[in-house]
């Protein structure tokens, strides 16, 4: 029981980098109807720009906001200058300018950091909390800063003008430009959030898998399995279906003997197909339907 | 005479397909204006060509001033409340929110609170429902709500593509009562296109009939009304 609930624990503190992750994906979707393919890689650059600053010295709070500030604005200036002048283009471009940012950052990191494994700071550190076993003072600090971070996108998006202009330009663009709401600014605001709420995840889970270029690949897949299993529409959806991957993940790996640490990837990709079969819209997502 | 739209020699097209080869007409301040004709006459295509939602050539001008360079968000911005075919709700979001959309060009809280509450006096039942979702509206209800948050952005000039379409005779009677008690109190002029030729010539002052992209005929509404010829030939009843 014990190692059942400390199991549980440690997968809703992953979830929650998940569920971060799974929300970058979905603010994108929502935004222009394609998945992000480089949303990790996105979030492994920000996590470089963050140990950079506090190499050079930058206390971690203000290198921590610095790099969310900077990752908005670069989700911004992508969007201006990559994707908006495709705002037209068939899903294979797309796909092809996900997959070109993704590899372009990755080598750009190398280039400038190299491929060699890094440390990265936790700003709670890796004592256990108030020294019990359950939970380790990092991963509570994890689960508080999504915790912020949700609550804090919940009330801008459902009190505040900037956005309900995001929530019409994603339901109804046409209409939306009707009524003065400028929509291409929205998607490109949609791309700097998501690009920021990256940041926070690549910098909460540096700590535990190191940093280095590739750090985010497994935790795309698992950010993707969240944000299918809770409906790619469905912000509060993804969230819920980052946690429960991470919590899924990491009792299979804990109970179930054949899949051990090795094959625990393999249920990220098992959710997918399942939850693309059985329910394609997911647990909250809206199916959607085309007059044909 | 000052005129509130002026359109003189307008072009518009999708991609290759050319939907109004030189139009004119003009709107009087505070007037109601038809385009009348058959499908494909380019009605709703004249609406989208000065809302800037096509490619468009020729002058459109706004109080004298030309438009037909501006994009859609800054000709809103100029006091043109479109109120789209299929009414553009925002299927998701409650009725009050899809309100407070139509003020969006707007900054003046006041204002648009008051302007709430007013189009709540015209359309009471949008108030009862003003915290459901607007996918759950009826159609007429859609409808309403269009009118209302068009009315949100305070217009000079409300433009209102088949309001009647697949409504019910008597709410589309009711609506159409609304738009005349609009124009009498509000002084919000406006351009609408309709199917329902004798509906709208009723509400109207001036008629445009239009012809594949070009103006045929012009005149009072009362006029066309009244000339059995015309309505024979264009209008079908």
């Amino acid at each position: 029981m014990e190692l059942l609930i400390q199991q549980v624990v440690a997968g809703i503190a992953t979830g929650a980098i998940y569920a971060c992750v799974a929300l970058a994906v979905v603010m994108i979707y929502t935004a222009i109807g394609h998945l992000n393919f480089a949303q990790g890689e996105m979030a492994m650059f920000s996590t470089f720009i963050a140990w950079q600053l506090i190499t050079w010295g930058v206390p971690y709070w203000v290198a921590f906001a610095l790099t969310v500030a900077i990752s908005f604005v670069g989700g911004v200036v992508i969007e201006r200058l990559i994707f908006h002048p495709l705002a037209n283009a068939p899903i294979l471009s797309h796909v092809v300018l996900f997959i070109a940012l993704l590899t372009i950052l990755t080598s750009t990191a190398g280039f400038i950091w190299d491929f060699s494994i890094k440390t990265f700071p936790s700003p709670f550190g890796s004592a256990p909390l108030f020294g019990s076993s359950l939970i380790s003072a990092h991963q509570a600090g994890m689960m508080g800063i999504t915790l912020v971070l949700l609550i804090a996108l919940f009330f801008f998006f459902r009190f505040t003008r900037v956005g309900l202009a995001m929530r019409a330009a994603a339901d109804n663009p046409v209409s939306a430009r009707l009524v003065g709401v400028r929509v291409s600014w929205m998607i490109a605001l949609g791309w700097g959030m998501a690009a920021a709420i990256g940041a926070v995840a690549g910098m909460l889970v540096a700590p535990v898998v190191f940093l280095e270029p590739n750090m985010m690949l497994g935790i795309l897949v698992y950010g993707f399995a969240g944000a299918v299993l809770g409906g790619l529409t469905s912000p509060g959806g993804a969230v819920l279906g980052g946690f429960l991957v991470g919590i899924i993940e990491n009792l299979a790996g804990t109970f179930i003997p054949v899949i051990g640490g090795e094959l625990k990837l393999t249920i990220a990709l098992c959710i997918i197909v399942l939850v693309l079969v059985l329910k394609p819209g997911g647990l909250f997502g809206r199916a959607t339907v085309q007059r044909v | 005479m000052n005129k509130l739209l002026e359109i003189k020699g307008l072009h518009a097209a999708y991609g290759q397909t050319r939907v109004l080869h030189g139009l004119d007409f003009e709107i009087e301040p505070g007037s109601v204006t038809t385009l009348l004709g058959a499908n494909g006459a380019g009605k709703t295509t004249t609406l989208r060509a000065i809302c800037g939602m096509v490619k468009r050539t020729g002058d459109i001008l706004l109080n004298g001033q030309q438009i037909n360079r501006n994009q859609t968000e800054d000709i809103v911005r100029l006091g043109v409340a479109h109120v789209p075919d299929g009414r553009g709700t925002f299927l998701r979001q409650t009725v009050e929110e899809n309100l407070q959309l139509g003020a969006m060009a707007r900054r003046d809280k006041a204002g648009i609170a008051s302007d709430m509450e007013l189009v709540y006096s015209y359309f009471p039942i949008l108030k009862k429902r003003r915290t459901q979702i607007a996918g759950l509206l009826s159609g007429g209800e859609q409808q309403m709500l269009a009118v209302g948050r068009a009315l949100m952005l305070r217009p000079k000039l409300m433009l209102l593509d088949e309001p009647s379409f697949g409504l019910a005779p008597m709410i589309t009677r009711e609506i159409f009562e609304i738009f005349r008690s609009l124009n009498r109190n509000e002084k919000v002029s406006m351009l609408l296109v309709e199917q329902n030729a004798s509906l709208a010539l009723e509400l109207a002052d001036h008629a445009y009939l239009l012809e594949t992209g070009r103006v045929v005929f012009s005149g009072r509404a009362e006029a066309i009304r009244e000339d059995e010829s015309i309505r024979r030939a264009y209008l079908g009843y």
